[in-house]
């Protein structure tokens, strides 16, 4: 039992530590750093409490994958830039804030400790943690039987997330782009330089209201290719395979 | 009242999402707001464990799994919509974001 109490103090010490240190620093690496110690602590008190595996996928997936990609995007904002996001919160919500954290907390510690060791509820009958099995066991037994569409549904999760993410912070061809952050311009116009003479058409809205009104194209269809020209000049019309290429070097 | 139980374990998951609630609100870089929702996530996992030893129940630590998977692709997209936004506009905090206020 002593140990125990040890164990919880020294992990429940290191989790508010952290969380404190994720709310007070001023830089977001060290507030990034501060929560892999409370996720640490979290950690900790899961193994205290018997949940093995849950306390390897927190450290493989919290610590592991989440802290690391919040690290990736402070290091591609710049921390100079990350940090510069901080703008001085009003005093009174920052006031107001805090005194209703503090209600909070004490309302929530007060009717833990009112209700002392009991929790509504009945004990499980027919999933019960101390089965006799390993808790690997029993988590994967319970999550591909009972909770099995839940777990397809958090693939279908997964791939959607994945998907978003590439698409969110995929830059179309054309878009225009912070020429101070990246002053040589886009792959695509750093590739142009090497290939003068051979741009690709972007079609912008601007250029579609043009042609509606251009006389010569009444259709709206573009230049029209002129077919005896296609063997004759090589040199002027443009080879198929650069387009692609053009595209390809653009993303 | 003083006597080691689980309901300790349940006082430090309502302290750490206390802090996370209260970080959330008062701090305006998003990154660091989305860091304090990844604390009240734990603080609410911790209870989920808490709980599941409480009632001898391994529902709680099934729905902790769960929640460890939606709170993955919650960072993944919202780390892509701050990278989004960053591109676009280079002072962007929280209170800047008003795009889409009704």
């Amino acid at each position: 039992m002593r140990v125990e109490v040890f164990t919880f103090l020294v992990a429940g010490a290191i989790c508010v530590g952290g969380a404190l240190g994720v709310v007070l620093f001023r830089n977001p690496v060290h507030n990034a750093l501060s929560l892999v110690a409370t996720l640490f602590g979290v950690a900790v008190l899961f193994i205290a409490q018997e949940a093995y595996f849950l306390a390897a996928i927190q450290v493989i997936v919290y610590a592991g994958a989440i802290v690391i990609l919040f690290l990736f995007v402070i290091m591609l904002l710049g921390v100079d830039r990350a940090e510069a996001l901080e703008s001085d919160p009003f005093h009174l919500r920052r006031t107001i804030t805090i005194l209703g954290g503090a209600v909070l907390l004490v309302g929530s510690v007060a009717i833990l400790l009112a209700a002392g060791q009991r929790a509504t509820g009945r004990e499980s009958v027919t999933a019960p943690l101390d089965g006799g099995a390993s808790d690997v066991e029993r988590l994967g037994r319970a999550i591909f039987t009972d909770y099995v569409f839940a777990f397809e549904i958090t693939a279908l999760l997964l791939t959607v997330a994945v998907v978003g993410a590439v698409v969110l912070t995929r830059r179309s061809v054309g878009a225009p782009i912070d020429l101070e952050e990246f002053p040589d311009g886009t792959a695509y116009d750093i590739w142009l330089e090497d290939h003068p003479g051979s741009e690709l058409e972007v079609p912008d809205a601007e250029d579609e209201l043009d042609r509606e009104d251009d006389p010569a194209d009444p259709d709206g269809l573009g230049d029209p290719v002129e077919p005896e020209a296609d063997e004759a000049e090589p040199a002027v019309v443009e080879p198929v395979g650069s387009e692609s290429e053009t595209t390809e070097a653009a993303r | 009242m003083f006597t080691f139980g689980d309901s300790w374990y349940l006082v430090l998951a309502a302290i750490i999402f206390a802090i996370g609630a209260v970080g959330l609100i008062v701090r305006r870089n998003p990154l660091v707001m989305f860091m304090c929702v990844e604390l009240m996530l734990n603080a609410v996992n911790l209870t989920f464990v808490a709980f599941g030893n409480l009632l001898n129940d391994v529902g709680g630590q099934t729905v902790v799994f769960f929640v460890l998977v939606v709170a993955a692709a919650e960072v993944v997209v919202g780390l892509a919509i701050i990278v989004a936004i960053m591109r676009r506009r280079a002072d962007a905090n929280a209170d800047d974001l008003s795009l889409l206020r009704g």
